[in-house]
C-alpha cells in the first residue's frame, strides 16, 4: 500500500438529530482504487458526503494530502483536487451534455476552451457522449447519464475521485465501460474511492477495501484478501458475494 | 380545575403564570382601575388583538402556515356588523345577522383558499394570500354604497351597549356604568371564552396533528394524516376566530373603515406580536398584545421627546419622529426574528426549565 | 433530487436559450456523423395564449385604433413589470430565497430618479438630447444605488436565513418596512412628481380603422428597454459561464458546489443584479405614473408576486410571458370593464394555476 492521500480519523457525522457516523477511521492509499463496501444504511454515502463537505464533521478529522478538510466548504474541497460523483449522478437535466462538461471544466469558459485531447480520450470510453453532445442531459438514458457523471469528474485531471454506486441499475455492458475507464484512470495514478454494492465490479477494480457497518469501518485490507476469503465476506457483507448479481 | 379550563396547557413558568394573572386581573378591572376613555380604549384594543393574534397563532405557530389574508377575515367580521347595523338599523338582530353573514363569507373564502393550497406550494400560498388580501382591500374601498368606501361606515350599537345607556343611576365602585363599560365586558367575555376554546383546540388530538404537520408534513402524510384536510380546517377555524375579533372591534368603535381592519399595518402588527410574544404558544398572543399596545403608546411618547430634543437636526429628527413609529417597529421586528425566535413566552419557559434542572 | 420526473410527462420547458444554434465554436466532434440530434421541444403553449389574448382583444374592443393603443400600452407596462420581476424570480430560482422586500428597491430606484432628474433638469433645459441623457443618468444611478443596497441587504438581512422560508418571509418583509420608512425619512412621506422630460412627452398617432391609435413615446422607450433587458438576460444565461452556473445552480446547487464553484458568491451577485433591475423598473414605473410615493414598493410588490407565480418561480421566460399577460389584461379590462380590472390579475393567476399549478414554465426540480 502506498502512502495515503486521504485519511479519516475518528469521524463522526450528525444529520439533524441522527448520529450516522460513529468514528470512521480509514486511509485511502494514493494511486489505487479503494472500495468502500457495506450493507445498505452502513454509512457509505454519508462518508463520501462528509469528505466532500456536504455534511459537516461533528468530531474527528479528514485529511487530504496532509491538509485538513473539515473547516473547508465544499467548493474549496473540490479545489483541492477532489471530484465527486454522487449516487443520483447530479446531472443538470436542463443543460446539454456539452454544457454539463463545460461546467465541470473549471478552467474552460466555454466549449471551445475544453481540452480537445482529453475530451477525445473520454469519448473513447463513452462514445454515447459524443453522439449526444448537444442533447439535453435529461433525455439521456440512465446508463448514459452515469457515463456523463463520470466524464464530468474526469474532464480535468483530479487527484481523488469519489464515486457513489455507479453501477446501480446499469446493464453489464455499460458497467464494463465504466470498469475500463476506471482501470485507465488507475493506470494514470488517479486515486479512486468507490462505493459499490456490485462485488464483481469491486473485485475487478479494487486494490484496497474498507467495509463499513453501522457508521464504522469494521474491516480494512487488501482486496485480494477479502476476495479469497468467503467466510470473511459472509461475516462482513452478509452473504457470499461471489454469487452477488 | 384550572387545568381543565386551560385544557392542560399551563404556562409552565412561574413568572409567566404571574404575568398572565396580572394581565387578566388588570383587564377584568380595567374600567375601575384606569379611569378615562383612552385607557379603556387601550384595554379594549388589547382584548381584540389577543383574540386576533391567538387565531393567527393557530395558523402560523401551530400549523406553520404563513397567510397574509388574516386581516381580510378581521375586516369581514367588522364590516359584517357595520353594514348590517347601518342598513338594517341598530339592534342585536342586526348584529347577529351581520355576524352570521360575515362568518359565512369568511368560512367560504377560507375554505376556498385552504383548498387552493392543495394545488400550490406553501411559498405560493403566502404570496397568493397577500394578493387576495390586497384585492379585498381595494374591493372594500370601491364598493362605497355598501361599505362606505374610503370613509367607512359609522353606525349605532344595540341599546345596552350604546355609550349613552346608563343602567344604574349611581356610580358603582366609583365608576359610572354606561354602555361603553358594558361593551367592554361583552368583549372581555367573548374574548375569554374564545381564547379558552382555542386552547382546547390546540391541545386536542387535532391540534397535535397540526403541530406534527408543522414539524414535518411529509412524515405526517406518511403516517396517514391527510395534511390538506387539516390545513384547510386550520385555515377555516383561524378565519372564524378572526371574524369574531372583527365583529367585536366594530362594536367597540362603532365605525369601520379600510384602515381600521384591512390595512397592511395591522397585518404587520399581528406578525410582530406573534413573533415577540412567542409563536405556537397561545399565551404569546396575550403577553405580546399587552406588550405591543403598551409599547405603542409609550414608544410614541418617547419618540416625541426625542423629536423635540433633536428638533431642527436634519435627518436625525426625522428618524425619531413619532410618525416614523413604523421604522422602529420594523427594526424591532427584524431583531426579534433573528435573536428572539421563541418570543417572550418561549424565553420564560426556557428559563423555567433551566431553573428546574 | 430526481432529475427524470418531467421527462416523461411534459416536453422540457423552454428556457431562455433560443435553441442551440449551430454557431461558431462548435467542436469537430459535435455532429456525430451528421446525425439529426433532437433538441428540447420548446413549449409554445403559453406564447400562443399570449398571442391569443392580443388577437381576441380586437373584436372585444371593437375599434382597431383603440386596440392598438391599448396593446401598446399593455406591452409597455408588461415589460416594465418584467424588468422588476425578473430579478426576483431568478433570486428565488437560484437561491431559494423569497424576498418579500423586493418592493423597497423599486421605491428606492424611483426616488433616486426624482433626485437625479430634479437635479439635472436645470442643466438639461430644453435640449432634447440632454433630457434623454438625464433620463438615462437617472436610470444608471438608480440601478447603482439599488444594486449596492441590494448587496448589503443580502449580506445583512437575507444571508442568516437561507433555507428557512418562514423566517425569510418575515425578515424580508420587516426589511421592506424599515426601508420604506427610511425612504420617508430621506425624501419625505409625500408623493413626489416625476415628470417626463418634454422630449419624451406626447405620442405618435397612427391612423388605423376609424380613428388614430396613440402610441406614447415614453412607452416605446420603456418597451425597448424592457426588451433589451430580456435579451441581455437571455444572452447571459445562455452564452456565458456565469449564466451556465446560474441555470445549473437553480437545478442543483449542491452539485455546482461539488464541482468547485462558490455558489454563495454568485448569490450576492444575482441578488444585487436583481435589486438593480428592480431599481431600474422603479424609475420606469415612476415615469410611467409621472409620480412616486413611498408606498410604490408595496403596491407593485403584489403585482410582481402575481407575475412570478403565473410565470413559474425561477423561470425568466415564464416571467416575461406572465408580465406581458398581466400588462395586457390590465389595459384591456381597464378599458372594457373597469370594475373588473382590479381583479383581472388575481383572476388570471387563478386561471393559470388551475391549468398549470407550478406556473407557465415550471422549473424542473421544484
Amino acid at each position: 500500500m502506498s502512502t495515503p492521500i486521504l485519511e479519516l480519523s475518528g469521524v463522526h457525522t450528525h444529520i439533524g438529530a441522527y448520529h450516522i457516523l460513529h468514528g470512521v477511521d480509514f486511509a485511502v492509499p494514493a494511486g489505487e482504487v479503494t472500495m468502500l463496501l457495506g450493507r445498505n444504511g452502513a454509512g457509505k454515502t454519508t462518508t463520501l458526503r462528509t469528505i466532500m463537505g456536504l455534511w459537516r464533521v461533528s468530531q474527528g478529522d479528514v485529511r487530504f494530502q496532509g491538509q485538513s478538510l473539515t473547516a473547508l466548504g465544499t467548493p474549496e474541497i473540490a479545489h483541492q483536487g477532489i471530484a465527486y460523483v454522487p449516487e443520483n449522478m447530479g446531472i443538470f437535466t436542463d443543460l446539454t451534455v456539452k454544457e454539463n462538461m463545460v461546467l465541470a471544466a473549471r478552467s474552460a469558459r466555454n466549449a471551445s476552451e475544453l481540452d480537445t485531447q482529453r475530451l477525445e480520450w473520454i469519448f473513447g470510453f463513452f462514445p454515447a457522449l459524443r453522439k449526444f453532445w448537444l442533447y439535453p442531459a435529461g433525455k439521456l438514458s440512465g446508463g448514459q447519464k452515469q457515463m456523463l457523471a463520470v466524464a464530468r469528474a474526469i474532464c480535468e485531471p483530479r487527484a481523488l475521485i469519489l464515486i457513489d454506486e455507479p453501477s446501480k441499475g446499469l446493464a453489464p455492458s455499460i458497467i464494463q465501460n465504466l470498469v475500463t475507464a476506471f482501470n485507465e484512470l488507475k493506470r494514470q495514478k488517479t486515486t479512486i474511492l468507490l462505493v459499490e454494492q456490485n462485488f464483481m465490479m469491486a473485485k475487478a477494480l479494487g486494490d484496497s477495501v474498507a467495509v463499513m457497518d453501522d457508521g464504522r469501518v469494521v474491516h480494512r485490507g487488501a482486496m485480494r484478501e477479502l476476495a479469497e476469503d468467503e467466510s470473511l465476506q459472509q461475516r462482513l457483507l452478509g452473504l457470499s458475494l461471489g454469487a452477488h448479481q | 380545575m384550572l387545568n381543565r379550563i386551560l385544557s392542560h396547557d399551563l404556562p409552565r413558568s412561574r413568572l409567566l403564570g404571574w404575568v398572565l394573572v396580572l394581565i387578566v386581573l388588570a383587564l377584568l378591572a380595567a374600567p375601575f382601575l384606569f379611569p378615562g376613555a383612552k385607557a379603556l380604549a387601550v384595554a379594549a384594543k388589547t382584548l381584540v388583538f389577543i383574540l386576533l393574534v391567538a387565531s393567527f397563532d393557530l395558523l402560523l405557530g401551530y400549523t406553520g402556515i404563513v397567510s397574509f389574508a388574516h386581516t381580510m377575515f378581521f375586516g369581514i367580521g367588522a364590516y359584517g356588523v357595520a353594514v348590517a347595523s347601518s342598513k338594517l338599523g341598530p339592534g342585536w338582530g342586526s348584529v347577529g345577522l351581520g355576524f352570521a353573514g360575515a362568518l359565512g363569507l369568511s368560512l367560504a373564502l377560507s375554505l376556498l383558499i385552504g383548498l387552493f393550497s392543495l394545488r400550490v406550494k406553501a411559498i405560493f400560498y403566502a404570496m397568493i394570500t397577500l394578493a387576495v388580501a390586497s384585492a379585498f382591500m381595494t374591493l372594500a374601498s370601491q364598493l362605497s354604497d355598501v361599505t362606505g368606501g374610503e370613509d367607512g361606515l359609522t353606525f349605532k350599537n344595540p341599546l345596552w351597549i350604546s355609550p349613552a345607556f346608563e343602567p344604574f343611576e349611581n356610580p358603582v365602585l366609583g365608576l359610572m356604568i354606561d354602555g361603553k363599560v358594558l361593551t367592554y365586558y361583552v368583549i372581555l367575555g367573548v374574548v375569554a371564552a374564545l381564547f379558552l376554546l382555542l386552547l382546547r383546540i390546540v391541545n386536542s388530538p387535532f391540534g397535535r396533528v397540526l403541530q406534527a404537520i408543522r414539524e414535518n408534513d411529509f412524515r405526517a402524510e406518511a403516517i396517514g394524516y391527510r395534511t390538506v384536510v387539516y390545513r384547510t380546517w386550520s385555515n377555516v377555524l383561524s378565519a372564524a376566530f378572526a371574524t369574531a375579533a372583527g365583529a367585536l372591534l366594530a362594536l367597540w368603535l362603532r365605525y369601520v373603515g379600510p384602515d381600521t381592519t384591512l390595512s397592511f399595518e395591522i397585518m404587520l402588527d399581528i406578525l410582530l406580536i406573534v413573533v415577540i410574544g412567542g409563536m405556537g404558544t397561545m399565551y404569546g398572543a396575550v403577553v405580546g398584545s399587552v406588550a405591543f399596545v403598551l409599547a405603542q403608546n409609550y414608544l410614541q411618547d418617547l419618540l416625541k421627546l426625542g423629536a423635540s430634543a433633536l428638533e431642527g437636526v436634519p435627518l436625525l429628527s426625522q428618524i425619531v419622529s413619532p410618525d416614523r413609529w413604523l421604522l422602529w417597529l420594523g427594526v424591532l421586528f427584524v431583531l426579534s426574528v433573528y435573536h428572539f425566535p421563541t418570543g417572550i413566552v418561549g424565553r420564560l419557559r426556557a428559563m423555567a426549565l433551566r431553573l428546574k434542572a | 433530487m430526481s432529475a427524470n420526473t418531467t421527462a416523461a410527462t411534459s416536453p422540457a420547458p423552454g428556457r431562455p436559450k433560443p435553441g442551440e444554434p449551430p454557431a461558431g465554436g462548435r467542436p469537430p466532434y459535435s455532429a456525430g456523423g451528421g446525425q439529426q440530434v433532437p433538441k428540447a421541444e420548446f413549449d409554445w403553449k403559453p406564447l400562443l395564449i399570449l398571442l391569443g389574448l392580443i388577437v381576441l382583444a380586437l373584436p372585444a374592443i371593437g375599434s382597431p385604433s383603440s386596440w392598438l393603443t391599448l396593446t401598446a400600452a399593455g406591452i409597455a407596462m408588461g415589460l416594465i413589470v418584467f424588468v422588476i420581476a425578473s430579478g426576483l424570480t431568478l433570486v428565488f430560482g437560484l437561491m431559494d430565497v423569497l424576498n418579500f422586500g423586493h418592493g423597497v428597491f423599486i421605491a428606492l430606484g424611483a426616488f433616486v430618479a426624482t433626485s437625479v432628474m430634479g437635479g439635472l433638469s436645470g442643466w438639461a433645459g430644453d435640449n432634447g438630447a440632454a433630457q434623454f441623457a438625464s433620463v438615462f443618468a437617472a436610470m444608471a444611478v438608480a440601478m447603482a444605488v439599488a444594486g449596492a443596497i441590494g448587496w448589503a441587504f443580502e449580506r445583512i438581512i437575507v444571508r442568516p436565513v437561507y433555507g428557512l422560508h418562514l423566517k425569510q418571509i418575515l425578515i424580508t418583509m420587516g426589511g421592506m418596512i424599515v426601508g420604506e420608512e427610511i425612504i420617508k425619512v430621506i425624501w419625505g412621506p409625500l408623493q413626489i412628481a416625476l415628470p417626463l422630460p418634454d422630449v419624451l412627452r406626447g405620442a405618435w398617432y397612427l391612423p388605423l380603422g376609424n380613428g388614430d391609435a396613440a402610441i406614447e413615446k415614453y412607452r416605446v422607450l420603456a418597451a425597448v428597454i424592457g426588451l433589451g433587458v430580456f435579451a441581455a438576460m437571455g444572452h447571459v444565461l445562455a452564452r456565458t459561464k456565469v449564466g451556465l452556473l446560474i441555470r445549473a445552480g437553480v437545478q442543483d446547487r449542491e452539485m455546482v458546489e461539488s464541482l468547485g464553484y462558490r455558489v454563495r458568491r454568485l448569490f450576492v451577485g444575482v441578488f444585487a443584479v436583481g435589486s438593480a433591475l428592480a431599481g431600474l423598473g422603479g424609475v420606469m414605473w415612476g415615469l410611467y405614473q409621472q409620480s412616486v410615493t413611498p408606498q410604490i414598493g408595496a403596491q407593485v410588490n403584489v403585482l410582481i408576486f402575481i407575475v412570478i407565480i403565473i410565470g413559474g418561480l425561477g423561470s425568466t421566460l415564464g416571467c416575461f410571458v406572465g408580465a406581458l399577460l398581466v400588462g395586457l389584461m390590465a389595459n384591456y379590462t381597464g378599458f372594457l370593464a373597469p370594475k373588473v380590472a382590479l381583479f383581472s390579475n388575481i383572476g388570471l393567476m387563478v386561471a393559470v394555476l388551475l391549468w398549470r399549478p407550478q406556473g407557465l414554465y415550471p422549473v424542473t426540480n421544484r
